[in-house]
């Protein structure tokens, strides 16, 4: 398990990660593949107790066992950033992101953006610029730019760009993508 | 086609019709909501995560399914034993082709009928059994317990082979799927009379749909009734084969499709996964999810199939094009697909030509079905064509755009009628304008002569799409409350083009009311109104007019009631926005909420219908693109500057998603023009070699231009329907790929007749010479 762990952090950066630091993880134990153990993961600021097998991903625990379903699955292996979560404020994939290595870490999921109800700036600058169609890959493009802004406030054109780098849109929505993240960016600093 | 109702995205389904909608109402000269840039009502819920797509849904003791599938391109099963993983730790379904549920179950597409589970595996990727599991990990664990002896047979997986009498049959008829044939005129006369003649071989890859979200659903029975959540185009769609393969009545099979993660044509059917989800959960009494994996979407979901082209064309030195003369090859896959389906269409209709004869050969090979693709056809045949005009310029001294602007067909020759509207020569002469071809070509030129190794290109294509002005079925139920809300029910799917926010403001015009005050129910075969899959950009122009018609139908029932509150007759009253007014006495008027026939009945509902198109014209939506790009003669890399799309649809519905439509199919296009391809791997295994999003390349946020622009050619369509909207989805990434071959040609003075052309492709052909 140690070298999946280590090996799953590094694969699991996003493109805005690559712009960010990656700062080393808490050290990784050695579990038996069939147990289950029991974790408690701090995801908006709520702390969830779970049982989880050791090879769940942080996806499937969010999706499946926690209900969280904003972050969605496009392709379990870190190809397409729907599964985009902030972990630390860091983006990274979830589907490559094993349940029992996000234990101690500050995980934020697009419906940690929200204020109740109200949409949070991003979330806001998406709507109004119409930046998704399907809307799938919409909640990960969203963290994506919550997590650059996070890490750079007032982005470059080509830092937005690389940003959302590791976020497929298969509509191809990426120029609106591209607006609503400077809107972001504009509204966050002012 | 269009005209005998078999166009692609019903093939193979019953349509029934809907009644005649009586009087249409008048063409909108001026709209208050109609074409302004509206946020999509359904906004708030895409971006907070509070949508809930079919891969979301989690139902009550709810298992997981998962698919045993063909490793081999060809093979037979000889056996399968699933005894181990039967006794596996959650496994609470298990079926295969020797289970009774299977027996007898025909799987249904597009004419052909085969068993559910097929011995016979005819591409890698066939079903051959099928768990279901406490968790997607057991139920993976199980399926990778069942063990199958296969006899691996011979393949055939490059269509170019299939016919040559040399490859494996892959039906015991043969390996031609079909044939079209098609010419008009005099083609040898037409090569005669021209000035210049060009001939020129064309290749396009294979592309995949891959979209978002996982193909999938969820099955859930309540005793004899199913209900089915899918990621679907057509809810009605897959109830009608549902259904069909499990003899149930409609009644009571209940799709569900809300919201759906892309599909791009690959939807617009269910698949062998939906029916196993509904046996499996029969036979566990659990509902069952059953989402494909990634890899699987890869291997049996459809693709837009791969084309070999030939293309003869003649003209004279003034730019009359005296004849076109093309032939195509392409797979069906497996099965029937349509793998050269509709790739002639623009040879045929886009440019006046008296003498063309198109001859197209479908075949199958040991690979994946094809499904519709995002105008299906139309980018391949477009490679090939725009390409040729060209170089047919080129030869004769002419300006591109030149050439094509002199070959604008007044009619639609293909179907030998006239377009009610035709937008290509606006297309083209105002696209080029605002892109300012002209200075663009001189930049360009000045900097390939300056010797720098990175060489400027522009090049444009122009198009046309078959059909995209919908038509009738479509029956719309609008219900207006006491307080002003309105209900807008519709059977339609949103595949994220934003037909809801649309239907939105077409009732927002007519009612007076602001769209966020209408809330939708659609894609529910329970509870929503039959509509025909969304798919061939025909969901707008079929379903507005019938909002309208809906919208409209509920006013005149407020009117009737109004004329009791004001003492005046009905026929002197109209709407002027949520009022009620007297023409004849302004003074004499009423706000809808204080009608009170209204508020002692509480709702008033409203039905339209989609009412039929004109007689013996097309509707068709024309557009141009124009692209500005560089190529490091050194390392090959390409990169796009600039891309324009001006597009004639009829009237802008909704000026912000039109233009997302825009952006995003010239993003698609490039994918085809630039960076993905199917590998197959032909010598060997026929396995596919790319099945995931690392080896199989879509465009990212760093493959695209940051410049890009969308210029709408708004030309009046009264005649194509009540609203004056003609399709725009597939439109948008038809002629982008061959904008960015001409484009490229102008970069390097290189012909690049195979796509996609990667930096891999560019550096083979820099290194290869101008002849390669």
């Amino acid at each position: 398990m140690r070298t999946i762990g280590a090996g799953a952090v590094s694969a699991s950066l996003t493109g805005a990660a690559m712009v960010a630091e990656s700062k080393p993880g808490p050290p990784e134990k050695i579990l038996d593949a069939t147990d289950t153990v029991k974790l408690k993961l701090n995801i908006n600021g709520v702390n969830y107790a779970v049982l989880v097998e050791p090879r769940w991903t942080l996806l499937f625990v969010l999706r499946e066992a926690i209900g969280l379903t904003g972050t969605k699955e496009g392709c379990g292996r870190g190809e397409c950033g729907a599964c985009t979560v902030l972990i630390d404020d860091i983006p990274r994939y979830a589907c490559m992101t094993l349940a029992v290595e996000a234990e101690g870490r500050r995980i934020t999921t697009i419906e940690g953006l929200m204020t109740g109800e109200e949409l949070g700036p991003v979330q806001k600058a998406f709507l109004e610029e119409d930046a998704f169609q399907c809307g799938y890959c919409t909640p990960g493009q969203v963290m994506a730019v919550e997590g650059l802004l996070r890490k750079t406030p007032e982005p470059s054109m080509d830092e937005i760009r690389t940003g959302v780098s590791g976020n497929l849109c298969r509509c191809g929505a990426y120029h609106h993508i591209f607006r609503a993240a400077r809107k972001a960016a504009i509204r966050k600093t002012r | 086609m269009a005209e005998d109702g078999t166009i692609y995205y019903t093939n193979g389904l019953p349509v029934p019709d809907t009644p005649a909608p009586g009087e249409e109402p008048e063409f909108w000269k001026e709209t208050d909501v109609v074409g302004k840039r509206t946020p999509r009502v359904d906004a708030y819920e895409r971006v907070s995560g509070t949508a809930v797509y079919p891969s979301d849904i989690k139902l009550p003791n709810m298992i997981y399914g998962a698919i045993l599938r063909c490793p081999h391109a060809h093979a037979k099963v000889k056996k399968v034993d699933a005894g181990r993983a039967e006794k596996m730790p959650g496994v609470r379904a298990l079926i295969t082709g020797d289970s009774p549920e299977a027996g007898g179950l025909k799987w249904k597409y597009r004419g052909y009928s085969g068993p559910l589970f097929d011995a016979h595996c005819r591409f890698e990727g066939e079903v051959v059994a099928a768990v279901a599991a406490d968790t997607p990990y057991q139920a993976w664990d199980a399926v990778h317990a069942i063990d199958v002896e296969y006899d691996v047979l011979p393949h055939v997986v490059d269509h170019n082979l299939a016919l040559t009498g040399k490859a494996p049959e892959v039906h015991d008829q043969g390996n031609l799927a079909g044939t079209d044939e098609y010419e008009r005129g005099d083609v040898a006369g037409g090569f005669a009379e021209a000035d210049v003649v060009l001939e020129q071989n064309y290749e396009t890859g294979c592309q995949l749909h891959t979209p978002m979200e996982l193909h999938g659903c969820v099955a859930d029975w309540e005793g004899d009734r199913l209900t089915i959540w899918e990621s679907s185009q057509g809810v009605y769609a897959v109830q009608s084969v549902l259904s069909g393969i499990l003899g149930m009545p409609l009644s009571k099979v209940r799709v569900i499709g809300h919201y759906m993660g892309g599909g791009f044509g690959s939807k617009l059917w269910p698949g062998k996964y939906t029916v196993l989800a509904a046996l499996m959960a029969k036979q566990a009494a659990r509902p069952v999810k059953m989402i494909l994996t990634r890899e699987e979407t890869f291997l049996c979901v459809g693709n837009r199939p791969p084309n070999t082209m030939r293309l003869k064309a003649g003209v004279k030195k003034d730019g009359t094009l005296t004849a076109f003369d093309f032939e195509c090859i392409g797979p069906s896959g497996a099965y029937p697909g349509g793998g050269t389906e509709i790739v002639d269409w623009l040879v045929r209709d886009l440019y006046q030509c008296d003498n063309v004869r198109c001859l197209s050969r479908d075949v199958y090979i040991h690979a994946g079905t094809a499904r519709p693709f995002r105008a299906p056809g139309h980018p391949q045949g477009s490679w090939a064509l725009e390409q040729m005009m060209d170089d047919l310029a080129e030869k004769i001294g002419m300006d591109p755009i030149e050439l094509r602007l002199k070959n604008i067909p007044s009619i639609s020759q293909g179907r030998g009628i006239p377009y009610t509207r035709t937008g290509l020569k606006d297309c083209i002469e105002r696209g080029a304008e605002r892109f300012g071809w002209k200075d663009a070509v001189k930049r360009a030129r000045e900097q390939n002569r300056s010797g720098s190794h990175i060489k400027r290109g522009v090049g444009m294509g122009a198009c046309l799409w078959i059909v995209g002005g919908g038509g009738p079925p479509s029956t719309v139920v609008i219900k207006l409350f006491r307080d002003g809300s309105v209900n807008l029910n519709m059977g339609a799917s949103d595949i994220g083009t934003g037909t809801k926010t649309i239907m939105a403001m077409v009732a927002a015009e007519e009612l007076g009311v602001k769209p966020d005050v209408i809330q939708i129910e659609h894609a529910d075969t329970g509870t929503t109104q039959y509509a025909t899959p969304s798919g061939g950009s025909k969901t707008v122009p079929t379903e507005a007019p019938a909002v309208r018609n809906a919208a409209i139908d509920v006013k005149r029932q407020i009117i009737q009631m109004a004329a009791e509150d004001l003492g005046a007759p009905a026929v002197d009253l109209d709407y002027e926005g949520s009022e009620i007014v007297s023409m004849k006495d302004k003074s004499k008027r009423i706000q809808v909420t204080d009608v009170s026939g209204l508020k002692k009945r509480g709702v008033v509902i409203g039905v339209g219908y989609r009412g039929p198109n004109p007689k013996n014209k097309s509707v068709n939506p024309f557009a141009a693109q124009f692209c500005e790009l560089e190529v490091n003669t050194k390392t090959g890399e390409m990169k796009i500057l600039r891309f324009l799309g001006a597009h004639d649809s009829g009237r802008v519905m909704n000026r912000l998603t039109y233009d997302n439509q825009v952006f995003g199919g010239i993003v698609m296009g490039i994918g085809f023009g630039m960076t993905e391809f199917r590998q197959l791997d032909a010598n060997q295994t026929g396995k596919l070699c790319n099945r995931n999003w690392h080896d199989y390349k879509l465009p990212t946020a760093l493959d695209v231009p940051v410049d890009m622009e969308s210029l709408p050619i708004e030309i009046d369509d009264p005649e194509a329907n009540n609203t004056g909207a003609k399709g725009l989805g597939e439109p948008v990434t038809i002629p982008t790929a061959s904008a960015i071959a001409n484009a490229l040609y102008m970069a390097t003075g290189i012909r690049f007749t195979k796509a996609p052309v990667h930096p891999m492709e560019m550096r083979r052909r820099l290194s290869a010479g101008k002849e390669g």
